[in-house]
């Protein structure tokens, strides 16, 4: 039993470095809700005043979407307001911005798709790179004409073949003889402000010499329309955000000073994630803006609109539509700003792991809620006359785009199990051998939590830090992560290394960690209201409590699938189904009409 | 002269809400309800600002009375180009009751502290309507006014202002010091960009308070009831002019 006790303790030992890396870290810096000074709230307020009456008189979204085409005044009038430089510091002509004071702008400039974009290609991602990464004497040079919107950016990593598999990108950069610049060529597609562009960050291939060996690396370059040899595509015929321009971009053999790379060379792929992983937080908050306009328009409607004598606001099916996008609003806004806040901390945190698990929920959650919001419409909702089928067209971008939501899953799932994966690695071939004292640790353990040990990792209860009224809602919580320590554990037992492959498994376990984000931040955003008295705190609580409560029964039901020899997983027979399909790239079930005698 | 523009900014409610009454008909509803600056105020911080880019007025101060959230509007106004603000503080009842004729001492005694040449103010405002405190401040000041303004200019010493009446325009000609109040198209207001907003917070508002001006606020006038406008009723379609006039007469009205 010497053995049993060992293995009991190893494994414990394990679990609770996963659960409390999630546990503690998520304590320590989610809790209290990130709270900014009351200067801070007022200049936010005095900003956010202009930017709305912007778009409300002078922005024509349904002109923009008809003509495909942002007007030059338009345009204009966001430069004048400053928007094209919201985070790049104020030294170099930049509002000079927070992470959340952008997420707050990003909710109101979120009212018209395809402005939403353009901004956010422009300075999101686009100068992003010289920002984060570049050299004072590339933001110098770069900074101040962008910040003012005299240049636009664009960000040029994809290409025809090269699409969530970014690290196989073709796009060459040669180094000249006199090693005084680099020539590049080749080609990208799907480049947002592609063909408006003046500067754009393009990511290529460029040979480095590693320990006496060439290898291929990606190196990061500032690129100027101005150097030749650029060529943009027409722009693309797009189902949404019409109004930004996305297309194609070619580069023939275009002269490039080894001053314009960004970072070091062939640290490009590193400064393409990072990029990427910073702009991401935002599409919460960006998503809660368009959500609650929705809300408005369509409760007018559902409050007057009437239908065997009662107002469509007193039939169920309706009802539970407006809940849903409160719902969906409210925990996209506390994730976002949770994670805003967070990155607004000093010493530039990772929240790249938060940033991926807000866009995915806020993507999907903002997809159904806008098909919700036509559909209170009805027939009305369908017209060009309304504006919701537009929103509908605009969002359906959204779990494409900055990341898929398939690759971002893997990427939560992956990163989230990485704790314990870490140091299971080694081991689990030994674990493998069968070895029976494993096999009594494994069950040991199992029954130990089974006996119902009680859980509490101390969210609750005298010096909690999650408000009483929430209480039940974070015990909900707590069992979860136990629950989800010991899952993701018995998984990484299963199948070792192969996990990566396994994408429907890891699926489940990413919407699993995305729910429990989700709550953190709901439960962390409800106490501080509370605590502080703001105004209507009461319905915070209602939407906190619900949201948890349907995250905890889903989370169980994930989780059960995940149990192996699970019933309740029908995996196998999809994958088959799935084979069989594909194999015959076509529907192979007979006709149901059809006759064999 | 001084060379220096006063110009009275209001917070009100914005003009895009909607207004709901109090259960107990005191007033209107103003917790949590979106205020901003009166539109009329607005054009006038406008002309202020140009004609100080035109070199005519040499600074422009905003004043605004209120509590707290008054200084959102000053900000604001500063941030239109406006180069300093003064905050006259009230509060409580005394907020509750605040009318022209408060506001317009309070204007009067700041003119004469600042050795205004000119007073600037909306025509009225979105909330009240009174449509007073431009023409209470220069009778208090026993100054000139030009009212209803869509067009000022400085010709010499005198200001030509022409004003839009019921019959049409009516060009008149002032001495300064004066009082004017903006009419809706005497021009159309620039945005506070956020670039601007920025640079607003460097510049100063001075907090006072009424009585330091000597200014003594009671009220006149006591809010008996507050109430919606009537339901509008439907109308009712008629087939020929006869029997529309026949239902007017019925009516009573013809």
């Amino acid at each position: 039993f010497y053995c049993c006790g060992w293995l009991i303790n190893f494994y414990m030992s394990y679990v609770i470095t996963f659960l409390s890396s999630l546990m503690f870290v998520l304590q320590a810096e989610v809790f209290p809700y990130p709270e900014i000074g009351n200067e801070e709230v007022e200049e936010i307020n005095q900003l956010v005043a202009p930017v709305e009456r912007f778009f409300t008189e002078e922005v024509d979204s349904a002109k923009i979407d008809r003509e495909a085409k942002i007007p030059p005044e338009t345009l204009n009038g966001l430069k004048e307001l400053g928007l094209f430089g919201i985070m790049v510091p104020e030294e170099y002509g930049g509002l000079g911005l927070s992470n959340t004071m952008y997420a707050r702008l990003a909710e109101i400039i979120s009212l018209d798709g395809s402005i939403a974009v353009t901004l956010a290609a422009h300075q999101a991602i686009g100068l992003k790179g010289i920002l984060i990464a570049g050299n004072e004497a590339q933001k110098q040079k770069y900074l101040p004409k962008l910040a003012s919107g005299e240049h636009i950016a664009a960000f040029c990593l994809t290409e025809p073949g090269s699409g969530s598999d970014a690290a196989s990108i073709q796009t060459r950069a040669t180094l000249s003889e006199d090693g005084k610049q680099y020539l590049l060529s080749g080609s990208k597609i799907w480049i947002s402000n592609g063909a408006i562009a003046d500067v754009m960050t393009v990511f290529a291939r460029t040979e480095v010499d590693v320990d006496g060996v060439k290898k291929d690396k990606i190196s990061a370059f500032i690129v100027e329309r101005a150097y030749g040899g650029i060529t943009s595509g027409k722009a693309e015929d797009k189902l949404g955000i019409r109004g930004s321009n996305t297309c194609e971009v070619s580069f023939d053999n275009v002269p490039v000073p080894v001053e314009n790379v960004i970072g070091e060379v062939g640290s490009g792929f590193k400064v393409a994630m990072n990029i990427l992983n910073s702009g991401r937080f935002s599409m919460g908050s960006s998503s809660a803006g368009m959500i609650k306009k929705l809300i408005e328009l369509t409760a007018e409607y559902a409050a007057t609109r009437k239908q065997f004598n009662k107002s469509l606001s007193e039939f169920g099916m309706i009802q539970e539509k407006f809940a849903m996008m409160a719902l969906n609003a409210f925990v996209m806004e506390s994730m976002a700003y949770l994670t805003a806040g967070m990155m607004d901390r000093p010493g530039l945190p990772d929240c790249s792991l938060e940033a991926a698990m807000v866009k995915v929920f806020s993507s999907e959650g903002g997809w159904i809620c806008v098909s919700e919001a036509l559909q209170v419409l009805g027939g009305l909702g369908y017209t060009k006359d309304y504006p919701y089928e537009r929103y509908v067209r605009d969002c359906r971008i959204l779990p494409i785009f900055e990341g898929t939501n398939e690759i971002l899953r893997m990427y939560i799932a992956l990163t989230g199990m990485q704790y314990a994966g870490k140091a299971l690695t080694g081991k689990i071939k030994e674990m493998k051998k069968g070895n029976i004292g494993m096999v009594f640790g494994v069950v040991g353990k199992k029954l130990k939590s089974s006996l119902g040990g009680s859980v509490d990792y101390g969210l609750t209860g005298k010096d909690g830090v999650v408000h009483p009224s929430l209480a039940e809602s974070a015990k909900k919580f707590e069992q979860n992560v136990s629950h989800v320590g010991s899952t993701v554990e018995s998984l990484l037992y299963r199948y070792g290394k192969t996990i990566v492959d396994e994408q429907l498994i890891l699926k489940r376990v990413a919407d699993v960690m995305i729910n429990l984000y989700a709550m953190t931040a709901v439960l962390s955003r409800a106490s501080r209201s509370i605590s502080i008295g703001l105004r209507n705190h009461d319905h915070e609580v209602l939407l906190a409590n619900t949201f948890c409560s349907d995250a905890f029964f889903k989370n169980n039901y994930l989780m059960t699938q995940l149990q192996k020899h699970s019933p309740e997983n029908n995996d196998a027979n999809i994958k088959k189904i799935a084979r069989e399909v594909l194999e015959n790239r076509a529907y192979i079930c007979s006709h149901p009409l059809e006759r064999t005698f | 002269m001084s060379g220096r523009v006063l110009v009275g900014v209001k917070r009100v409610i914005d003009y895009a809400v909607k207004i709901r009454v109090k259960p107990d008909n005191s007033s209107v509803v103003t917790d949590g309800v979106k205020h901003s600056m009166n539109p009329f105020c607005e054009i006038a911080v406008e002309e202020a600002v140009k004609l100080k880019e035109k070199k005519l007025i040499k600074e422009v101060v905003a004043v605004s009375c209120g509590p707290q959230q008054a200084q959102e509007t000053i900000r604001t106004a500063l941030a239109m180009g406006a180069d300093r603000g003064i905050h006259v503080e009230v509060t409580g009842k005394d907020y509750e009751t605040l009318g022209p004729l408060q506001v317009s001492k309070i204007m009067a005694a700041l003119a004469k502290k600042e050795d205004a040449q000119l007073v600037i103010l909306g025509k009225q405002a979105i909330d009240d309507d009174c449509n007073q405190t431009g023409q209470m401040t220069a009778a208090l000041l026993d100054w000139p006014q030009g009212t209803f303004a869509s067009e000022v200019s400085f010709d010499g010493d005198k200001i030509k202002v022409v004003r839009e009446i019921d019959g049409g325009l009516e060009t008149i000609k002032i001495k300064t010091p004066a009082v004017v109040t903006a009419d809706l198209r005497l021009n159309t207001p620039r945005y506070a960009t956020l670039p601007n907003i920025m640079k607003a917070k460097k510049k100063k508002i001075a907090n006072v308070k009424p009585a330091d001006l000597g200014v003594d606020l009671t009220s006149r006038l006591e809010v008996v009831r507050v109430d919606e406008p009537p339901q509008r009723q439907a109308g009712v379609k008629v087939e020929t002019v006869d029997d529309l006039v026949g239902k007017l007469k019925e009516a009573g009205t013809v």
